[in-house]
């Protein structure tokens, strides 16, 4: 035992901060918020314990909650596919050897570091305002842009693009990923006539799975919790006719607007069973479509 | 099967010229050896004629047929690349059969020529395996077998054995000759490693800095290089080279090697005074010779078969010597030692081979 801290002293001392971090400002609300999913509680009197009330009501009697749930499912299963088809375009356009590729690779990078913060996202309410830049861009060419934000047909799609001009990070993931692959392999396609398309689905793909596979988890994990541009571009409110009510803004204003804290709680472990599923989903199905080349047998 | 022929060929990378006015037959069902030290241009060379490389000047043809803007895949060769570059995806299997996809070859057909080239290699019993799972010697093998299944006019190597062990690396020589024995089709071979050069070519070109030093068969090339540089890089253990001054004497030349008594020869063709006077360690000999010197044993290398002498001359220019092995030397032992005028090569000032204008035997 004494032998063990000696040999691992100086790497409990460099995770302390995490550990005390962890312990206290985050293990501590978790399970509070656990207890509190099961009780009656807005901020002011004490909790009141309700067994599975609050789950009960959110599947039985709660329409916002599946609307909720509804738009943050059509936003996921947009945005992530959108916005890694982006990253893997660019990085592979990237990949092609530009010489000023440290350049792009920063320029592409940008929109990354400035998407979540709420600037963007107000930018972006204005980009697509009804006399925005978008429309006017549409109308130098005679089309009449629509309403894209206050139209609940369009609204989310506007945040999809969104999600999809956010692509720096996948986008550098990927791109080291296709360094990673060597060029004899295509080289040796190349000889023996591979068309540029059956080279991407034979060699590129399947080389690429576990980047892949590493982006579309992070991914999906991050789009289920799209919260600031949603909650920015809807007034926080989720409108147009809930068609911005994502789950996140939901559980925001359940919890700090209308102070039903242990209902919110209740969505927030929800929303963490939704997301532990489909990243168990995608591990298990993982075998049989990434291929790992340090893989043991 | 197809020959090839190149005409000016050069490499340019920008200001970077990297081949240069290269001219080459390579005849139909020749094993070319393509030999030189790294950054030569034989690497780039090669890659030019499979078409992973532009070619900057000249044309190169296969078959008569000038290839210069013909993608790689109408060429009708087929590489074996030094990394094997076998797809890890793949089984063994896949990897033979990947290639043929491409082309329109029945099923059938495929499944023939991968079972075809699994049993040449004696690969069968790895054909589901994961190139992951294959030792060097068996990667190599499947990726000969990927070149095998294409059944191309021509084979290319890129430095394949060079990432196997040593041992591996001599029973792949032998089984790459055999296979170029049975299938008899054009192959050009690039390699640093001049003894797969000699022991595989039909021929082979020795390449520095972008241009041909010599092309010639092995025995050309070991009995007369044509330039100090041939010398020098073919054989093994090295060629001895010796500083040497050439004196015209009464349709002779007497030559002056520091260390050694001067020696008359036949004359020869140039008027430079400083030549390099060059001897292979098997063509020295203990004890005897028409010229022989005083030295000193640095160094005995017993290798089994031979013994590799390292002597000092009392000029202090170091001689290899190599000796059948059944004498035991010592180091620091005196030595007599001595060659024969009929196994020196002469180069002049420039590095050029020079030869006496009439054999040793005809002089009187």
């Amino acid at each position: 035992m004494k032998r063990f801290f000696a040999r691992n002293a100086p790497a409990y001392v460099f995770l302390l901060p995490w550990l005390i971090g962890f312990f206290l400002l985050a293990l501590g609300p978790i399970l509070a918020s656990l207890y509190l999913s099961f009780t009656r509680y807005d901020m002011v009197s004490a909790p009141r314990w309700i067994g599975w009330g609050n789950y009960e009501y959110m599947f039985t009697r709660d329409r916002r909650f599946w609307k909720a749930l509804e738009v943050t499912f059509t936003y996921v299963a947009l945005a992530v596919p959108a916005r890694l088809i982006m990253a893997l375009g660019v990085a592979m356009l990237l990949d092609k050897g530009l010489r000023t590729i440290g350049l792009y690779r920063a320029i592409f990078y940008l929109p990354s570091l400035l998407g979540a913060s709420i600037a963007i996202a107000i930018l972006w309410r204005q980009l697509f305002a009804a006399d925005g830049v978008v429309n006017q861009v549409l109308a130098m060419v005679g089309i009449q842009g629509a309403s894209w934000i206050t139209d609940p047909d369009t609204s989310l799609y506007t945040l999809v693009v969104l999600a999809m001009w956010q692509f720096g990070s996948p986008m550098l993931i990927f791109l080291a990923g296709l360094r990673g692959i060597p060029r004899d392999l295509y080289e040796a396609a190349e000889i023996d006539g591979t068309p540029g398309w059956r080279q991407f689905t034979r060699i590129t793909l399947p080389l690429l799975a576990p980047v892949i596979f590493f982006n579309l988890v992070l991914q999906t994990i991050d789009s289920f919790k799209t919260f600031s541009s949603a909650f920015i571009i809807s007034n926080g409110t989720g409108a147009p006719a809930d068609s911005l009510l994502f789950y996140t803004v939901y559980l925001f204003n359940e919890a700090f607007k209308f102070f039903r804290m242990g209902y919110a709680s209740a969505l927030a472990w929800f929303l963490l069973v939704i997301i532990a599923t489909f990243t168990a989903i995608a591990f298990f199905t993982s075998k049989y479509w990434v291929h790992y080349e340090n893989e043991r047998d | 099967m197809a020959g090839l022929t190149l005409r000016n060929v050069g490499k340019r990378y920008g200001a970077l010229s990297i081949i240069q006015g290269l001219n080459l037959d390579i005849h139909d069902g020749e094993f070319l050896v393509l030999v030189g030290p790294s950054g030569c241009g034989k690497s780039t060379l090669l890659r030019m004629i499979a078409g992973l490389e532009d070619i900057s000047e000249g044309t190169i043809s296969i078959g008569g047929k000038v290839v210069n803007d013909l993608p790689a895949s109408k060429r009708e060769l087929s590489m074996v690349f030094q990394s094997y570059a076998l797809y890890p995806h793949m089984s063994v299997r896949k990897n033979l059969a990947f290639g043929l996809q491409n082309f329109k070859v029945s099923r059938t057909e495929v499944e023939r020529r991968v079972a075809e080239a699994a049993r040449i290699l004696q690969i069968e019993q790895l054909m589901d395996r994961k190139p992951r799972q294959l030792s060097g010697g068996q990667k190599q093998r499947v990726a000969i077998g990927r070149s095998i299944v294409r059944e191309p006019q021509l084979f290319l190597f890129d430095e394949p054995l060079s990432n196997l062990d040593a041992e591996l690396r001599v029973q792949m020589r032998a089984e790459l000759a055999s296979l170029y024995a049975r299938l008899g089709t054009t192959m050009i071979y690039v390699t640093h490693d001049q003894v797969e050069a000699m022991t595989m070519a039909s021929r082979i070109v020795v390449l520095r800095g972008g241009k041909i030093e010599q092309l010639g068969t092995p025995q050309e090339l070991y009995t007369r290089p044509q330039n100090l540089f041939v010398a020098g890089f073919i054989g093994s253990p090295k060629i001895n080279m010796l500083q040497a001054r050439a004196t015209r004497d009464a349709g002779r030349t007497v030559v002056s090697v520091a260390g050694m008594p001067d020696f008359a020869i036949a004359e020869l063709p140039t008027d430079d005074q400083a030549l390099t006077l060059c001897v292979r360690p098997s063509s020295l000999r203990v004890g005897t010779g028409d010229v022989t010197g005083e030295g000193t044993i640095r160094l005995v290398e017993y290798l089994g078969s031979e013994t590799l002498l390292h002597i000092t001359l009392s000029s202090g220019q170091v001689l290899l010597a190599s000796d059948n092995g059944r004498v035991p030397y010592r180091m620091g032992d005196p030595v007599t030692i001595g060659f024969d005028l009929s196994d020196l090569h002469y180069f002049d000032g420039a590095g050029k081979r020079i030869e006496p204008t009439q054999k040793e035997s005809q002089v009187q």
